[in-house]
């Protein structure tokens, strides 16, 4: 009940006018750099931080965060409409947003993910306001094997119960594997893979990749279809975004394991991005039978978005708790916290309160407002879909390389892009499934460096992934996640050759 | 006579001249920051960019640049890419002269001319809060009775802290496991959570763990104790840490300075008017709060006191490289 006064006097904080026209100007702004790709949350709360400096830390963070907040928003819109996610952690949502968009039901694809998102972070919040204190603690639990453990159950989630050939699921996901080793290794500090390139030094972007699969991929299909888009008449209706929302309660019980999700790789901090990942890997082994995932079900967009928001909302935790940022924005944000001469901390939440519940207060309202805010722009954005090819098909490429850019100020990038472009056509039309790859550039460098870790820890012994409960535990699910369904099809597969052979 | 008053013309010239065409930048000066958003160094070049818009110390206006790919290299082979481009500035620490030491880079330090150190920050032993270690020494010894089984944390590969695990092991005759992780913070909840021994973390990215009790320092590698401050936890400050050298390991001064620097071949005028800018900005009370808040010590340096400071800094670290065998050729 404590906290709950706490909360209190944090929205008497936050609720002021100027606050208030802080967070809708957050968001907005938040909107646009998600919705450019490569221009991301990281890089505009980076730009907004010098205008912070003569704030007091609450509006600034309050700035900061409903920023943040709007770039996840954001983020979503291009990974639905043009199968370009403008935010890593929105990858997962073009699995299933794109192909519901395409056939006609952009309206329904972007209301499903803006009010799954916004039931996410409403989730997250929630368990931030209730468990600051216990969750803080439990996070620093975590050490080099508990992490490993962690990546590894996103990568069992995911890759468990894959729909494409197990051996062009392999391929895909070791070379995303090959791919996040380039550049310097944080393990023993030496380059791999940069063949005296200097572009390659920060190694292979993993935006810039997935800008050029997925968006640049994309258009060279449809460019090979004939120049039409794909399922044009995209029916408009206001009334659609109602009936969407009378739809979310089908899906509550994957709404509820997406927060789950979620709210633990936030707190963790595995971040959003394997969040999303794993949830939607979770959703699809776990789903009613139905149509067939990645091709416009709506769990697959409702899985991805709750959990990504819950993740986001969950990883303010750690980064005001312990000083440890789980996703890039919030680095930058800790790095303004710095400035503002707040200290990160176990203490920050006794010796700043009015802070610390301020932002937490904004959290609740910025998000409400953010929900509102984009569900008033899907007409636009559904329309957007209308337009002939001949003129949106341009502005995309324009917008990818551009993204691409903005990611490090680098012209190789454009070359990168490029280059993955084609490898996603080619990956298309031979039906390699390219979501592993992605997982395996986003977890792969983490996942490798914390096994790396474990392993000087325990002198080279595995049994340190199986020393405690917590990290026993969360080894065995993994592994029970990789290996039940594969069994499980594998028992199928005998039964129905028997039943072949008593038929002969 | 006569020599000497056409020399003296000539000088009279090159003085008005020098006057006349007082470097000023010509375009929006491009700060190019060593390490990704939100890090320390990042941090240092945001505060600086800061004080100098709000005091107008500069005509032009200036672009934060993130380089920090392969440690910070990225920022420098910028620099070595942009040779005489003096509306560039680039801000980093030891790494820029240490780094081509342990990693075969396209950039030596041929390639940077250095403008001014701004602010030390301070390198400590910190030990989880109810640790059985007191002292320095506690800790030596375990490690003395049990080689290779403590095990320290710290912040990157080869790089400032990792260094000073090597120095360590060198000057005790201990032998302790070092665990690189990717930042500050995360190396600090290493600590906190007991998944490490103790780590070497600068004063800020241990301050909040230290509020809290999580952890304790148990000295710093300065020749004098920090500068008094309010107290952290349990009634210590700053002031009140020993130095490691009066507490049993031999190590009498370990810093890290806040550097910028320029692109070879950049016009000695420019490097002046932006060392002058800098040496302005280290007087507001702005970069005093700066430093107070981030516990760094502050010292301004430029010119030849800066370039011995190199040398020397240099020489101690490239002595550990060998040792370690770390150099490469």
């Amino acid at each position: 009940m404590e906290n709950f006064e706490l909360l209190m006097g944090g929205f008497a904080t936050a609720l002021t006018p100027m606050h208030i026209t802080l967070m809708i100007v957050g968001v907005l702004l938040g909107l646009i750099v998600g919705v450019l790709p490569g221009l991301g949350a990281p890089n505009g709360v980076s730009l907004l931080i010098p205008l912070t400096f003569t704030m007091d830390p609450v509006s600034a963070i309050i700035l900061l965060a409903s920023m943040y907040w709007g770039a996840l928003f954001g983020g979503s819109t291009t990974s639905i409409l043009f199968n370009i996610p403008g935010e890593p952690s929105s990858v997962a949502t073009t699995f299933d947003g794109y192909p519901m968009a395409r056939s006609g039901q952009s309206t329904r694809a972007l209301t499903l993910a803006f009010m799954s998102a916004g039931i996410g972070a409403f989730v997250g919040i929630v368990v931030i306001t209730l468990l600051s204190t216990w969750a803080a603690r439990f996070a620093l639990r975590f050490g080099a094997a508990e992490y490993f453990a962690v990546y590894f159950l996103a990568f069992c989630a995911f890759v468990g119960m894959g729909s494409a050939s197990p051996i062009k699921t392999a391929v895909s996901l070791s070379l995303g594997l090959l791919l996040s080793t380039v550049g310097m290794d944080t393990v023993t500090g030496s380059l791999r893979l940069t063949f005296g390139i200097e572009a390659l030094l920060s190694g292979v972007s993993f935006l810039v990749v997935v800008i050029g699969l997925f968006g640049i991929g994309e258009l060279l299909a449809t460019v090979q279809d004939g120049l039409k888009f794909r399922g044009v008449a995209s029916r408009i209706d206001p009334r659609d975004v109602f009936k969407t929302m009378l739809e979310l309660p089908k899906y509550f019980t994957t709404i509820v394991r997406s927060s789950a999700v979620g709210i633990w790789m936030g707190i963790t901090p595995g971040g959003p991005t394997a969040a999303s990942f794993m949830s939607y890997g979770l959703a699809r082994q776990w789903s009613k039978p139905g149509e067939k995932f990645g091709t416009g079900r709506p769990e697959g967009i409702v899985a991805p978005e709750t959990a990504d928001h819950s993740a986001g909302t969950c990883a303010m935790l750690p980064m005001l708790a312990l000083g440890v940022p789980s996703s890039a924005t919030a680095a930058v944000m800790m790095g303004g916290l710095m400035i503002w001469g707040l200290t990160p901390g176990p203490m920050l939440f006794t010796t700043q309160p009015d802070f610390v519940w301020g932002l937490i207060a904004s959290m609740y309202i910025s998000n409400f407002v953010g929900v509102i805010l984009v569900l008033l722009t899907v007409p636009f954005f559904a329309a957007l879909l209308r337009i002939p090819f001949s003129i949106i098909g341009p502005m995309i490429v324009a917008i990818c390389f551009v993204g691409a850019y903005t990611v490090a100020n680098s012209t190789s990038d454009l070359w990168l892009v490029l280059i993955f472009g084609v490898v996603g056509f080619v990956f298309n039309k031979l039906e390699f499934p390219l979501a592993p790859l992605v997982l395996a550039m986003v977890l792969g460098s983490k996942a490798e460096s914390s096994f790396h870790q474990s392993m000087i820890a325990s002198d080279g012994s595995l049994g340190i992934f199986f020393s405690n409960y917590l990290v026993g535990s969360i080894m065995t699910v993994a592994l029970a996640l990789l290996i039940i369904p594969q069994s499980l099809k594998f028992i199928k597969y005998l039964r129905s050759h028997k039943n072949v052979d008593a038929a002969a | 006579m006569k020599k000497l008053s056409v020399g003296l013309t000539f000088a009279a010239a090159v003085v008005l001249a020098g006057q006349a065409l007082a470097f000023e930048p010509t375009r929006p000066v491009e700060f190019v920051v060593a390490s990704g958003p939100g890090g320390g160094t990042d941090n240092f070049a945001r505060t600086i960019q800061s004080i100098i818009a709000k005091h107008k110390l500069m005509e032009k206006s200036m672009v934060v640049l993130n380089k920090g790919g392969g440690s910070g290299a990225e920022a420098f082979l910028y620099a070595r890419k942009n040779e005489g481009d003096p509306n560039k500035l680039y801000f980093g620490t030891n790494n820029a002269y240490l780094l081509p030491h342990v990693a075969k880079l396209a950039y030596s330090m041929e390639d940077l001319r250095p403008v001014a150190a701004l602010a030390f920050d301070e390198f400590l032993i910190w030990v989880k809060g109810d640790s059985e270690y007191a002292t320095p020494t506690d800790l030596i010894e375990a490690a003395k009775a049990a080689p290779n089984k403590l095990s320290f944390a710290g912040s990157q590969s080869k790089d400032t802290d990792e260094t000073l695990v090597a120095l360590i092991e060198q000057t005790t005759g201990t032998n302790f496991k070092y665990l690189p992780f990717n930042g500050g913070g995360e190396v600090g909840v290493q600590l906190a959570g007991g998944h490490v021994a103790a780590n070497v973390n600068n004063p800020n990215e241990n301050v909040g763990q230290w509020q809290a009790g999580a952890i304790k320092p148990l000295c710093v590698f300065s020749d004098k104790p920090m500068a008094k401050s309010d107290p952290v936890h349990d009634g210590k400050g700053w002031g009140d840490i020993p130095t490691c050298a009066s507490s049993g390991v031999n190590i009498p001064s370990y810093k890290m300075p806040r550097t910028v620097w320029t692109a070879a071949g950049t016009p000695d005028d420019a490097v002046a008017y932006y060392s002058d800018v800098l040496k302005r900005v280290s007087e507001t009370p702005e970069w005093a709060d700066y430093i107070r808040k981030t516990s760094q010590t502050g010292d301004f340096m430029s010119g030849q006191k800066l370039q011995d400071f190199i040398v020397t800094s240099e020489k101690n670290a490239v002595g550990v490289f060998e040792a370690e065998g770390w150099l490469v050729k």
